[in-house]
């Protein structure tokens, strides 16, 4: 693999790229160094407002400016954001559907050492209940950077989700195409597919390697958008494998996980494993030894997946 | 402002309250104590000083107004109907499921309702936002909100007093509907923000007072406010909780229930007779 960049520096960085419109004002709660927002202020100090430790006024602040024909891109650790500022969310952002993009940053237990205070395991599914809500989150830099491009463009409230790993860029820049609510074949494969979402897409694709070592032929979807689901990507790889594997960095309730099985249930069942946080909170650690802990790499991918293959041939 | 023009806001604020009495009558249902006391609040915005376009409610170049104690709309409804933003028969169809008027306003679906509220403390937030906008765009509208007193138990609301101070928002003025009362009793026994006035000061805000029921004095302050320069504007407007009809004023039990025909009869006739009162003088 390539480089590594964590997806909230491709976040700032696309903030400050695409930032010339001049509607596009910036709010942080005293983290634009982390969230990277700082990039963007860099460039276009006039409208980058930094509105203190204090979310719940920033997401409604946001509100109120984009009332006003502005698009805002709020930014603060997800765990603020969907957590803290929830109730801001729902009925001053989603249920008016203003114009608010949240740039939640942080999210899942690749935090690390900040530990459980800081890591939101439940934000995908606290955001994708929220009607009007868009939910996305991206794999890696280039998808980020389209991503932020999409949310610009697009009409509504957008949640983009982003870690502060660094994670392998996947994706060629010069040939990637974004669609909201449109996922990604990544890799062909008839055996199973493994839809995953966030950093646990290019673990997903280390585990179709670890697989194919033993001659199993997987499936790899980059689910991007979470809310709206691409159900037809979904029912396609049910049909077609006939065993589902999700993976994501999130608790198995209410996320990536949940939303494949509402799409399965009612469409197409097939056998299916979430591959996620098993409803535990984080805890301090490096990234990469709590992502072992919390059975999400991609040898528990690839685990998963000889699970739910001998799940669909006991049928 | 001529002697007829205030009392011509005088009657606009009698069938403002007789309009709120009918809205939460028909809809069995809403929050008529509230709504009597910041009456001529909005009436005054309204009627003498917003500049509000109802052909273009939409309009860029409009003051704005957030009505942040949300569940006051019977108030915000009246005016904007008075004013024409909508027709005044549809007041009558409050809170019902075939209606667009909201138990608590939606800018989604009522004309000239600029922001969308009901959960206490936000929609002073919005309301920073909408000034801070203004600031950026250099564009000279106003922004106006109105603020319950219990309200000010919740903590967003001095997160956004911090953060208008912070950004120098002259072109913002909140009314504070200083009322004393909230659902479960007076504000100083539930929770008591008071001194107000001195938390407002420390926050950095420039503070005026005025008697909420008196016209005259509103305008004063409004004015008073848009010279202030470099500072937000709170006026405290001392009000009384369902103001105008007798059996409702300073009862909290009148913050959030409806009038039977019996008393609903009875608040017209009182207000009624102001209104002729008003006529004939």
């Amino acid at each position: 693999m390539a480089d590594k960049i964590a997806t909230r520096e491709a976040y700032g960085n696309a903030l400050a790229e695409f930032g010339s419109d001049n509607r596009i004002v910036v709010f942080d709660a005293d983290l634009s160094k982390s969230t990277k927002t700082d990039n963007f202020r860099k460039k276009y100090p006039e409208r980058f407002f930094n509105m203190g430790i204090a979310e719940g006024n920033m997401m409604v602040t946001a509100a109120g400016m984009a009332s006003c024909g502005k698009v805002v891109f709020a930014s603060t650790f997800a765990m603020f954001a969907a957590g803290r500022a929830f109730e801001q969310i729902r009925n001053s952002i989603c249920y008016p559907k203003l114009n608010v993009k949240i740039g939640a940053t942080h999210a899942g237990l690749s935090v690390g050492e900040d530990g459980a205070s800081h890591q939101a395991i439940e934000d995908i599914a606290i955001m994708r209940a929220l009607p009007n809500m868009t939910v996305i989150s991206p794999a890696d830099a280039v998808e980020t950077k389209y991503a932020v491009k999409a949310a610009i463009e697009h009409e509504g409230p957008v949640y983009l989700r982003l870690g502060r790993l660094n994670v392998p860029v996947i994706y060629n820049e010069s040939s990637y195409k974004f669609e909201i609510g449109k996922g990604i074949v990544l890799a062909e494969g008839n055996d199973a597919a493994i839809i995953a979402t966030g950093l646990m897409v290019s673990a997903a694709l280390e585990a179709k390697e670890l697989l194919q070592q033993e001659g199993i032929n997987a499936r790899v979807i980059d689910i991007h958008t979470i809310k709206p689901i691409d159900a037809d990507i979904i029912v396609k790889a049910a049909r077609e494998t006939g065993a589902i594997v999700t993976a994501e960095e999130h608790n198995i309730i209410g996320g990536l996980g949940s939303a494949v099985a509402e799409v399965l249930s009612e469409n197409y069942p097939v056998p299916l494993v979430r591959v996620g946080v098993q409803d535990k909170f984080g805890k301090s650690g490096k990234p990469d030894i709590l992502l072992q802990m919390y059975g999400l790499t991609a040898a528990d991918i690839a685990k998963s997946t000889k699970a739910v293959l001998k799940k669909k041939t006991g049928r | 402002m001529k002697k007829s023009e205030i009392k011509d806001l005088q009657k606009y604020a009698v069938k403002v309250r007789k309009h709120i009495i009918d809205e939460v009558y028909s809809a069995a249902s809403g929050h008529p104590g509230g709504s009597l006391s910041c009456t001529e609040i909005l009436t005054v915005l309204y009627f003498a000083e917003m500049r509000v376009n109802t052909k273009q409610p939409l309009w860029e170049d409009r003051d704005r107004f957030v009505l942040s104690k949300g569940h006051c709309t019977p108030a915000l409804y009246a005016v904007l109907a008075e004013k024409g933003f909508f027709p005044k028969e549809d007041l009558l169809t409050f809170r019902k499921a075939d209606s667009y008027l909201e138990g608590h306003p939606s800018m989604r679906y009522v004309p000239g309702v600029d922001m969308s509220t009901g959960s206490l403390g936000q929609g002073i937030s919005a309301a920073v936002g909408m000034a801070m906008a203004g600031k950026l765009d250099k564009k000279d509208y106003r922004v106006y909100a109105v603020l319950g007193d219990g309200e000010l138990q919740e903590g967003e609301v001095w997160e956004a007093f911090m953060a208008a101070a912070h950004y120098k928002l002259d072109n913002l003025t909140a009314f504070l509907d200083h009322n004393g009362l909230q659902i479960d009793g007076r504000i100083t026994d539930v929770m008591s923000p008071e001194p107000v006035a001195d938390k407002f000061k420390a926050f950095g805000w420039n503070v005026l007072k005025t008697d909420g029921h008196d016209i005259e004095k509103i305008l004063e302050s409004i004015g008073q406010a848009k010279d202030c320069k470099g500072k937000p504007t709170i006026i405290i407007a001392e009000t009384v909780k369902g103001k105008g009809v007798s059996y409702m004023e300073n009862q909290a039990g009148w913050h959030g229930s409806a009038p039977n025909k019996e008393q609903r009869d009875q608040a017209m006739a009182e207000l009624d007779k102001v209104l002729a009162e008003l006529e004939v003088e």
